[in-house]
């Protein structure tokens, strides 16, 4: 089976409904399809109204890093679509940030493979969060959990 | 040549986003490259910190051991926060 792999890195906002349409439509005879989008939270502990997450990234290294994490995951389970939108630039709480889409046979590759992804992502691929709350600024640091979620799938058994 | 990038809070603790550093007998690895950029003092010296500070070699991650040819690019950022 060949997959169909799609990968984007834009400023742009993504239409979920318009995505899923067209992983559904690509997917080889599907029997799962997993949506995941990840989105701008609050700060909670800022009173602050003008809150603000600017996303950095590395030009050429960002879509190398996304297209290897989607391949990765295609090597690992059966999916005939993998599709990764990540967005840069300037974003405000409720914004959606990324969306990860699998297309299976059955619902397991499909919800395993975008999890897989999503945690590969988080500390795999070069982009960097800012986070802006009136006249301050501060970068995010990166999480050990993250790093721990990562590394737990090198033991897991599919 | 080398072309080098900084990003994120390396760049704004560098005032830097990048340069082009002549490649010299003295350049075979990261590790070295990064002595150099570090004998400037100041804060340069935070590159020497493998933990707060990543290497990427022709948009691959790499580590400090990876031998240079002359020709790369070369990033140096702090762990990623994607997703």
């Amino acid at each position: 089976m060949t997959t169909m792999i799609r990968v984007d890195v834009q400023q742009q906002d993504f239409d979920l409904a318009a995505e899923y349409a067209a992983v559904r439509g690509k997917a080889d005879n599907p029997g799962a399809v997993t949506i995941f989008s990840g989105l701008v939270r609050e700060l909670q502990d800022s009173a602050t109204a003008d809150q603000s997450l600017t996303l950095e990234h590395y030009p050429g290294m960002t879509e190398k890093a996304l297209q290897n994490i989607a391949e990765r995951a295609c090597d690992r389970w059966p999916l005939s679509v993998c599709r990764i939108i990540h967005r840069i630039g300037t974003l405000l709480p409720g914004d959606q940030i990324v969306l990860v889409a699998t297309a299976s046979s059955h619902r397991d590759a499909a919800f395993d493979a975008a999890h897989y992804i999503m945690d590969y992502l988080k500390t795999s691929a070069p982009f960097w969060k800012k986070q802006v709350a009136g006249e301050q600024g501060f970068w995010v640091d990166s999480r050990a959990s993250d790093h721990e979620a990562a590394a737990r799938w090198q033991h897991k058994q599919d | 040549m080398f072309n080098i990038h900084y990003f994120a809070s390396v760049r704004e603790q560098l005032d830097s986003a990048g340069e082009t550093i002549d490649a010299s007998g003295d350049i075979n690895t990261v590790a070295d490259l990064i002595a150099v950029l570090s004998s400037r003092g100041g804060a340069w010296s935070l590159l020497e910190d493998r933990n707060r500070v990543l290497v990427a070699v022709d948009q691959a991650v790499a580590d400090r051991e990876q031998r240079l040819t002359g020709n790369e690019e070369i990033a140096f950022f702090p762990p990623m926060t994607g997703g």
